[in-house]
């Protein structure tokens, strides 16, 4: 059917368009743009819902023309793609009803939600992408719509920052191509499948494949900041809150994950990546990653800091859990993909409205900010406790799902690592909380403002509220049908299978 | 049909040139707007005839070789020589906009514009080693004249630097083309290849074939012998140096490129081409990372230039004893490479004049705050720079994977270090320029507001560079067509 091939186009376009048109539109044009905005951001969430249900029933949504002699540009959604579309799609809206309240009154806000929406047009791409070519177009594409995001500020401090990103992310980039160019030169233009291509390959090349993943994974593994490529995303959280929500908890980290799951499981398939001897390595470079991001975390003051190696650490779960080479630690690795997203962007809210409303950047100054804040401060509660693993949250679901995998593939080392990490997730999270809650407030805040009825402007308020709703409905409705962990389940089943 | 559209094509420039160097400036003007709009009609009903029917040799006044002048009207020459309508055409449109009518010397623009237009159409058409010298020398004449059209001390001495270049590399390839003349007794180029096919090569073609392509190396600007660019490319006015980057050094490397593709493999050697391709490397380094010194706009533009020309010779090396699927991936990278350029700098050259109009200042530190209050100048400059970083979806990445593509399956990795490094080198300078205008001055804004019109020209260009990418297939199609006369005369 003709409409289904041009799907995936359309859930591309509401947002490209969407950027376009708020490129023009004059910056005092606040209704318009948030209208625009907001309209944009539903009609892209019903076209994924739509697609959603149609990939479950094994509707064919795919478009594809040849852009270059032997390299085809191919959209393509398979279960997994509708993992992060949804995921996506779900969270900008939120984001973009947060960022119109964040940004009220600040200037360039045409360019902020211009290149905002290309960011979300781009993770668009990256989700629906049926290459490792079309992949990479949107790979690249985030990059240079996430820079004017990051300094956004202007300030010399937003400046380095964004400097530091593009040198990481571009020569990322370049590795990335290069592994590109030389798998196609090797095996022609490969499109995602599921099970992958590698399952009966050819023993001459076994060592040019082994060289070309370890190519990819390093290119990849700039955006998913992996130990040691990590460094540009502490330095990134200059940039205003709903972009660091959405560099961590959707677009940018996740891209780079969502790459790595797709090289393991559509390009080398999850059988010959385990023959070829590569996934232990990475499993062992993932749980370093875990241990040392949240290690690097405990001595952060910064809040926002503080989230940042955290997200460092939590990435690599993601990772880890494909690395156990058995469909329940894929599952928990994949649903993971989901959990992390909406656990981490409430705590990124929270941070930012503790940011907005009080001014409260550090973490000793947040004394006392419970009784100020009440509903922020939960939200921050149910987010920590989900990232600590604390049942029955969205965090809980992963942990105990890979947990149990790494039993069934003897990987009982895992274990250790998924327990201290919680410690030190724990260690971390605990001292915030109780000072949100059990300290006496120091007086007066650093910069306090009264912003509507609500203890903070009702923009600021709501998605928060409801994300950390999200975080404990999707662990307690686990079992349900189209719940992520069922969701990634169906994934797993069908990379299996095949 | 076809015969009116090539007389049109060349009669056209030359008829302007002559029309424009009776009025002043502003006449000038709008009789040279009802002429790009000609042009760029005939050009594109020209390419859309190649496109369906497929090339063909072209007698001019009905007179064939070797007594009359042959035109080789190919696909390759098509799309050049639309890709010289949309660019020579934008150009056109903002210098009348940009320039300022006043001044008397300014009246010279568009005979100089409209015979180095011509100029260009006869190198991209054609076919024998003198008319396109003739073509050469009017390019490089009216370039000369271009840039000292700024007026400056300056704008002279660099002019006068840049004729001197341009007089030396013609006399090198000259005197190539007369050493040609001795051994083969033709001047076509064709006709050349056609005779070494069945016959030994005699000796000193080597050093003629050399002397031609030192000569137009010179021309285009390689490294080392980029010297000259620099200074005439960052003082000449900007709907100028958007001509001279964009169009002019590409005329010369045209030929270079035409000569190695048919007496390359015959009379070359693989030393040569691998130091051909070593200078393309060095020009790409070195140029890029004299653009990133660069205190102003102008002058990171032009030296960028130097790197990107550097990509262009990388063609030597990769056609050069290599399967015929990665000449041809070669050549059509080539291709690609100097569409992508020629929309992104004219883009970017124009773009940059605006800023330094809006501005006041030609120097990058000066861009502070313009990213607030010249959002739309900055943009087409950002796109044009996206295209120039070889990212995708532009044609500048469809070249690079091409080029990736001919370097990895012939087994000359080197160059892939080179590919790769150089992108991340021009990300270096591009991102400095970014860096400079997201920096918020004070709040105010106290930048003039250059007309749309100046604003949307950049802009449509460097859409267009970007949007190449997407479309090359389509555009590598038309190149690849059947031409009729294959091999002959």
């Amino acid at each position: 059917m003709t409409l289904n091939m041009w799907m995936p186009l359309f859930a591309l376009m509401t947002s490209l368009m969407a950027s376009l048109v708020i490129f023009v539109l004059p910056e005092q044009g606040y209704r318009l743009r948030t209208a625009v905005n907001l309209g944009a951001a539903l009609v892209k969430l019903g076209i994924v819902a739509v697609m959603v249900w149609g990939v479950f029933h094994g509707v064919d949504y795919g478009l594809s023309f040849t852009m270059l002699p032997g390299v085809e540009f191919v959209l393509k959604a398979d279960a997994l793609s509708m993992m992060f579309a949804g995921l996506s799609a779900v969270l900008w809206f939120l984001t973009t009803i947060y960022a119109v309240g964040y940004l009220e009154d600040s200037p360039n806000r045409s360019r902020f939600f211009g290149f905002f929406s290309l960011c979300v047009a781009s993770t668009m791409g990256i989700a629906l992408a049926g290459n490792l070519f079309t992949f990479f177009l949107f790979y690249e594409m985030l990059t240079l719509a996430t820079y004017p995001l990051v300094v956004h500020r202007g300030t010399e401090q937003a400046l380095r920052a964004g400097r530091a990103y593009v040198i990481y992310t571009l020569t990322g980039g370049a590795v990335l191509l290069l592994a590109i160019a030389w798998l196609q030169g090797l095996v022609g233009d490969l499109p995602f499948r599921e099970g992958g291509h590698f399952g009966d390959a050819d023993p001459a090349l076994h060592g040019s494949l082994i060289l070309i993943f370890v190519l990819l994974i390093a290119g990849l593994g700039v955006k998913a900041a992996i130990f040691p490529l990590h460094g540009w995303l502490p330095q990134a959280m200059v940039a205003p809150a709903p972009v660091s929500a959405l560099l961590h908890a959707v677009a940018v980290v996740k891209a780079g994950a969502f790459g790595i799951v797709r090289v393991v499981y559509d390009i080398y398939g999850i059988e010959a990546s385990a023959m070829l001897g590569l996934l232990e390595p990475l499993a062992w470079l993932a749980a370093f990653t875990i241990l040392y991001g949240s290690a690097r975390a405990l001595s952060q003051v910064d809040l926002k800091r503080r989230l940042a190696f955290s997200t460092v650490s939590q990435v690599s779960y993601i990772i880890l859990g494909i690395c156990l080479f058995g469909p329940v630690g894929a599952t928990g690795g994949l649903v993971h993909l989901l959990h992390q997203g909406i656990m981490k962007i409430t705590l990124f809210f929270c941070a930012g409205n503790y940011a907005e409303t009080l001014g409260i950047h550090r973490i000793d100054e947040m004394d006392g900010a419970g009784r100020r804040m009440p509903g922020t401060s939960l939200a921050f509660t149910v987010g920590a406790f989900g990232m600590i693993g604390a049942p029955p949250l969205a965090g809980f679901i992963t942990k105990w799902t890979m947990g149990t995998g790494a039993l069934a593939s003897n990987m009982d080392w895992v274990i250790g690592v998924l327990v201290l990490s919680s410690l030190l997730n724990a260690a971390y999270f605990l001292p915030i909380l109780h000072r949100l809650w059990f300290r006496e407030p120091r007086g007066s805040w650093p910069h306090e403002r009264q912003w509507g009825r609500l203890e903070t402007s009702a923009w600021l308020f709501w998605p928060p509220m409801l994300t950390a709703a999200m975080t404990v409905l999707v662990g307690v409705l686990a079992s349900l049908p189209f719940s992520p962990l069922s969701w990634a389940e169906l994934v797993v089943l069908r990379a299996y299978s095949s | 049909m076809t015969l009116w559209l090539m007389a049109g094509l060349l009669f056209t420039p030359l008829a302007w040139a002559v029309l424009t160097l009776l009025t002043d400036f502003s006449r000038g003007r709008l009789v040279s707007w009802a002429g790009i709009l000609v042009q760029v009609l005939v050009s594109l009903g020209l390419w859309l005839a190649v496109a369906r029917d497929g090339g063909f040799y072209y007698g001019l006044g009905g007179w064939d070789a070797p007594l009359g002048i042959e035109l080789r009207v190919d696909g390759l020459a098509v799309t050049f020589v639309l890709l010289t309508a949309v660019v020579a055409g934008a150009c056109g449109l903002h210098a009348g906009a940009y320039i300022d009518p006043d001044k008397p010397w300014h009246r010279y623009f568009w005979p100089l514009f409209w015979f180095l237009w011509s100029g260009l159409n006869a190198v991209w058409l054609g076919g024998d080693l003198f008319n396109l010298y003739v073509g050469l020398e009017l390019i490089s004449l009216s370039a000369v004249g271009l840039v000292a059209l700024g007026g400056q001390a300056g704008a002279l001495r660099a002019s006068l630097r840049y004729l001197l270049a341009a007089l030396l590399g013609s006399l090198a390839y000259l005197l190539g083309v007369a050493l040609i003349y001795g051994q083969f007794g033709t001047l076509s180029i064709a006709g050349v290849a056609t005779w070494l096919s069945d016959h030994p090569v005699p000796s000193g073609s080597g050093m003629a074939l050399a002397l031609m392509i030192a000569g137009l190396a010179l021309k285009t600007a390689l490294f080392p012998l980029h010297r000259w660019l620099p200074p005439a490319h960052g003082i000449a006015k900007s709907p100028v140096s958007a001509l001279l980057s964009a169009l002019v050094v590409k005329a010369s490397f045209y030929i270079a490129a035409r000569l190695w593709l048919e007496l390359g493999q015959p009379i070359g050697s693989l030393a040569a081409a691998q130091l051909i391709g070593l200078l393309g490397s060095a020009a790409v380094v070195w140029g890029s990372w004299l653009a990133c010194r660069q205190q102003r706009l102008k002058q990171v533009v032009a030296y960028s230039s130097v790197a990107q020309i550097g990509y262009l010779f990388l063609l030597f090396p990769l056609t050069f004893s290599v399967s015929e699927t990665v000449s041809l991936q070669a050549q059509q990278g080539m291709t690609l490479q100097v569409i992508s350029h020629a929309l992104a700098k004219a883009a970017m050259f124009l773009a940059a004049g605006n800023l330094i109009l809006s501005v006041g200042s030609n120097r990058v530190d000066a861009l502070a705050g313009v990213s607030r209050f010249l959002p739309f100048s900055l943009f087409s400059f950002g796109l044009a720079g996206v295209s120039l970083m070889s990212l995708p979806p532009s044609g500048g990445f469809a070249a690079k994977w091409l080029l990736l593509q001919a370097s990895l399956g012939s087994g000359q990795w080197w160059w892939v270090l080179v590919l790769l490094a150089g992108g991340l080198l021009s990300a270096a300078y591009i991102f400095r320029i970014y860096r400079a205008s997201f920096l918020e001055s004070s709040g105010t804004d106290q930048f003039f507001h250059p007309s749309r019109s100046l604003e949307v020209i950049p802009l449509i260009l460097a859409m267009l560079a970007l949007g190449l990418g997407l479309a090359s297939d389509q555009v590598l199609t038309v190149m690849a067509l059947p031409f009729e006369g294959e091999g002959a005369p």
